[in-house]
């Protein structure tokens, strides 16, 4: 204040309200980071499936039943498209969040990790489907 | 100095994180698209099936681990983001993020002890 007197102008506030729509990276990262929200609604109905279960196969199959509704059938594709970005992203992220790894004195590079994360989700979802397709012959 | 328990908390996120990123995907193929659509054997999810996989030691581990930890995870990354969105990540924020992590972890405990093994 070069007069001496506090200033009774109020101070600029830059607005923040829709501050992500700003920019396409932070786009992209509030996308990644509601999938949070696909990941808690899938392990609500597992854990529905799971007291469903243990009330006896009548109710079991009422949940069987409304997996197949095509309200929880367009929910799962919506949650498997989230997963994929969620699987995506956080193998994109790993090699930031990790320690540091090193190799033969050289640091592993980003991308490796990245490769070597997306490798082992593919395996894992193959090793899971190909258990499905097994264990279901009769 | 009193320990924080934030790193506990961080444990379950990057579990849960790792867990849904590597098979979370197939997962809701399989059980919300595949098997309600016919696509895999018709009674891969029939209740004799189910029951004896969840009560094998086994598959309630696997059971148990899926459900909690996504539970886990994805409740503490909506908390970390509610900052995001201009809500004050303060004990009320806290308690109802974590306190539906644990309500969905004890909905799922629950049936699968009350199945046996």
């Amino acid at each position: 204040m070069m007069n001496g007197k506090a200033s009774t102008r109020r101070p600029y506030v830059r607005p923040m309200n829709g501050w992500w729509k700003r920019d396409p990276f932070f786009v992209s990262y509030m996308v990644r980071e509601t999938t949070a929200i696909a990941v808690f609604v899938y392990a609500v109905v597992l854990a529905v499936g799971l007291v469903r279960l243990a009330q006896g196969e009548a109710a079991w199959n009422g949940w069987l039943a409304a997996m197949r509704s095509p309200l929880s059938l367009l929910l799962h594709a919506v949650l498997l498209v989230a997963m994929v970005v969620h699987t995506k992203s956080w193998f994109e992220i790993m090699p930031k969040t990790m320690p540091m790894m090193i190799v033969g004195g050289r640091r592993v590079a980003a991308s490796t990790i990245t490769r070597a994360g997306f490798a082992a989700a593919v395996v894992a979802s193959v090793v899971l489907l190909a258990i499905a397709v097994i264990g279901g012959r009769p | 100095m009193r320990r924080s328990h934030a790193p506990i908390f961080w444990l379950l996120f990057g579990a849960g994180g790792m867990l849904s990123a590597l098979v979370g995907a197939m997962l809701v193929f399989i059980t919300g698209l595949a098997v309600p659509l016919g696509w895999l054997a018709p009674d891969l999810m029939s209740h004799a099936r189910m029951l004896a996989f969840a009560q094998h030691w086994l598959g309630k581990a696997f059971l148990f681990a899926v459900v909690m930890l996504f539970a886990w995870h994805a409740a503490h990354r909506l908390l970390c983001s509610l900052h995001d969105i201009g809500i004050h990540k303060g004990l009320a924020a806290k308690w109802s993020c974590y306190g539906a992590a644990a309500v969905v972890t004890l909905v799922a405990a629950v049936p699968l002890l009350r199945i046996g093994f």
